[in-house]
């Protein structure tokens, strides 16, 4: 028995030790222990856990990936083929990338959609929104970036319709995209400054930004279902009366998450690698072909509504040609969600009390953000770039008309306390 | 009628036909509806067949270049290396080197106007049906330079590699189909309606094998290029079969850990008081 509380009197003179030289147990209670989050959190919040756990994943897989990697115009695809063949588990270690870049963009959008639905966007987390949106636009950087390393067909034809792209902009765009590029076409030099960015600064970017969300989160507090304020009704110690703090509650709850997300990233990854060719095209099995453009060009899904929004720009305007419209619209939908907070000017926070015309506008916009998704996929035709014109014009009424109908719907009373 | 109006019925037309042949598939770039064919990784006999066929009549031309010797003769049916050396490895290349052609890829440019594609990942890029298919739709072609076409690659730039095999075949017309959309847009584009009859259209460019003109009868032959399309299959992700009997024991590891997480996340939660 002695023996026990020696070693407990040790133990805790190192933390002590510890704690005096570096803030451990003062910040694990801060950010953890004593960090209170509102007890009624649904499904929807486990996704910015989710994002964190394929994060890591990401990161790590990308360390292994890079020790068998050949980032050269000549070595890269063969260099794929030898870790999917000759590093062991480098099949496992090359999927699990694959999967974890299409896994990201799931967990983003469903967390991106949870703040849409319940207003998280909104005073006094609009700082963490922006920082939010910024995190998105790195991780489509470093998607677009990273697709390219596996140098196979459509890795090569993809990146050279985006980065065509800024040559579509008057005056000094061309000039531009070759700076971009480093060469007058795709090149190996091209590949190896994405990979520079792929591996080095993007990553840290992305690094540094996650931090600042969590930092900004945990100064603000979570939001809620309900969209109300827990820090509102505290006790007498100062504890919300609906909160609880998030270790143990919430990390074994997210814990429940994660295993079920692993559950779900690995039947993919050890049953359906490809998924049917969205999350590995089938011309990215054979090496980028300069002369060989693949019969249809595609995007990963995850970029296609926004690709269809492109493409949905069919005519010049002011004497500016079409393509450079396509740019500007795509850019715009995928800035805009960054004005909601300035947008949104309900009286209430949650989709649980707002009208009809906000129910409405956001299944709406999910419906047309799907369709738009699946139009990216599939060839231009005149139907499916009709639709794509109605659809960009729905996904952009959904930001530009909110100010209107926030304001003039019937809304429902909050609640004084969480619903739990 | 309008350009715009000509491409609805047209996509109106193939969607229609796509979902009238139901679980045919149609060649990526023809219109040959292919013979549907499923690959059989466990069938350790085929893949051995196959990689014979394959080292004897492909890879002359076709390398495997991200496939060693050594993977292949351990994965299939882990066939001893010294047999491998002697029989399968014609090349004069060690059995942990990757399965080359002797032709250099400069001679072949010379001689066919391109060098034939290294063959690893055809079934990823098409499928192992599109090589099953290839492989039965060669026919005679007097209008082609060697002679003969294909069907689900057209005007493909190489002979019949198993010519002797199969024998020579030959396009004819048997009997009458039905009409279908495309028959009509046809018609109406060609101003020929009354070519459109009752009782369907002749039934042309089907392919007929000249009896007697190959070393192997049609279900050998068809056997054949079974077992060439498996062990492609096999040879475009070779780990396949290991990474599936690994994933049994991962997500039952994972399925024993969401029972305890969800039991200690629930022991946790007994805390929390309902409003």
């Amino acid at each position: 028995m002695s023996e026990v509380t020696e070693k407990g009197r040790w133990v805790s003179r190192s933390m002590q030790w510890v704690d005096d030289r570096i803030p451990i147990t003062a910040t694990f209670k801060q950010h953890a222990s004593e960090y209170y989050a509102p007890k009624n959190f649904n499904v929807w919040y486990a996704m910015g856990a989710l994002a964190l756990v394929v994060l890591v994943i990401q990161v790590l897989t990308g360390i292994w990936l890079t020790m068998a990697y050949v980032p050269t115009g000549e070595g890269a695809f063969a260099s794929v083929e030898y870790i999917m063949r000759d590093v062991d588990f480098g099949y496992l270690i090359r999927y699990m990338h694959s999967t974890g870049a299409s896994a990201f963009f799931v967990v983003v959008y469903l967390h991106m959609f949870r703040g849409f639905a319940y207003g998280s966007y909104r005073k006094p987390r609009e700082l963490l929104w922006l920082i939010g949106m910024a995190i998105y636009l790195v991780l489509m950087a470093e998607g677009f970036f990273g697709y390219l390393l596996p140098w196979g067909n459509m890795s090569y034809w993809g990146a050279q319709v985006i980065v065509s792209l800024i040559g579509a902009i008057p005056y000094f765009g061309p000039e531009l995209m070759e700076w971009v590029r480093g060469d007058f076409v795709m090149s190996g030099i091209t590949l190896n400054r994405f990979f520079a960015l792929h591996v080095v600064a993007l990553p840290l970017m992305l690094v540094g930004l996650v931090f600042l969300h969590i930092v900004a989160l945990h100064h603000v507090g979570s939001s809620n279902p309900d969209g109300i304020e827990i820090k509102a009704k505290k006790d007498e110690n100062g504890v919300p009366l609906d909160g609880i703090p998030f270790h143990p509650y919430y990390s074994t709850k997210d814990f429940v998450a994660i295993v079920v997300f692993l559950i779900l990233f690995c039947a993919v990854v050890f049953y359906a690698p490809e998924m049917g060719g969205y999350f590995i095209e089938k011309p990215n099995f054979e090496e980028a072909n300069p002369l060989k453009t693949p019969e249809h060009i595609a995007p990963v899904w995850y970029y296609t509504p926004f690709y269809a929004m492109l493409r949905a720009a069919t005519f010049p305007f002011l004497g500016i040609d079409a393509k450079f419209w396509g740019l500007i619209i795509m850019a715009g939908a995928i800035l805009i969600p960054a004005a909601l907070p300035w947008l949104d000017r309900s009286k209430v926070k949650s989709m649980r009390y707002k009208g009809w015309f906000s129910k409405i506008a956001l299944m709406n916009f999910v419906a047309c953000f799907l369709v738009l998704g699946y139009l990216g996929t599939i060839p231009p035709s005149p139907i499916a770039t009709a639709t794509a014109q109605i659809m960009t014009i729905v996904y952009f009424a959904y930001f530009i008309l909110m100010p209107w109908y926030t304001t003039i719907e019937q809304t429902k009373p909050e609640p004084e306390r969480v619903s739990h | 009628m309008s350009e715009p109006i000509l491409s609805m019925t047209r996509a109106v037309a193939i969607g229609l036909l796509t979902i009238g042949i139901g679980t045919h598939t149609l060649a990526a770039d023809s219109d040959w509806i292919m013979q549907s064919m499923s690959p059989d990784l466990d069938d350790i006999p085929s893949l051995q067949r196959g990689a014979n066929l394959y080292v004897n009549f492909c890879l002359g031309c076709h390398s495997l270049e991200h496939q060693r010797y050594e993977r292949t003769a351990d994965d299939l049916g882990e066939i001893p290396h010294e047999l491998m050396v002697a029989n399968v490895i014609h090349t004069g290349q060690k059995i942990g080197e990757h399965i080359q052609t002797a032709m250099s890829k400069e001679d072949a440019k010379g001689w066919f106007g391109a060098a034939p594609p290294d063959l690893t990942m055809v079934t990823r890029v098409r499928s192992p049906e599109w090589v099953y298919n290839f492989l039965l739709t060669f026919y005679e072609d007097s209008s082609r330079p060697l002679g003969v076409n294909n069907k689900v690659f057209p005007n493909v730039a190489m002979p019949h590699a198993m010519l002797s095999l199969q024998g020579i075949q030959e396009e004819v017309c048997i009997g009458n189909r039905p009409i279908d959309l495309l028959d009509v847009q046809t018609a109406l584009e060609q101003d020929r309606v009354e070519s459109i009859k009752e009782g369907g259209v002749e039934n042309c460019g089907e392919l007929s094998l000249i009896p007697g003109s190959g070393m192997f009868s049609v279900e050998e032959y068809e056997q054949a290029a079974f077992d060439i399309a498996n062990f492609l299959h096999y040879v475009g992700d070779p780990t396949r079969a290991e990474r599936e009997a690994l994933g049994k024991y991962v997500i039952g590891f994972l399925l024993v850990l969401l029972v305890l997480a969800y039991f200690l996340n629930r022991n946790y939660w007994t805390d929390v008081k309902k409003n």
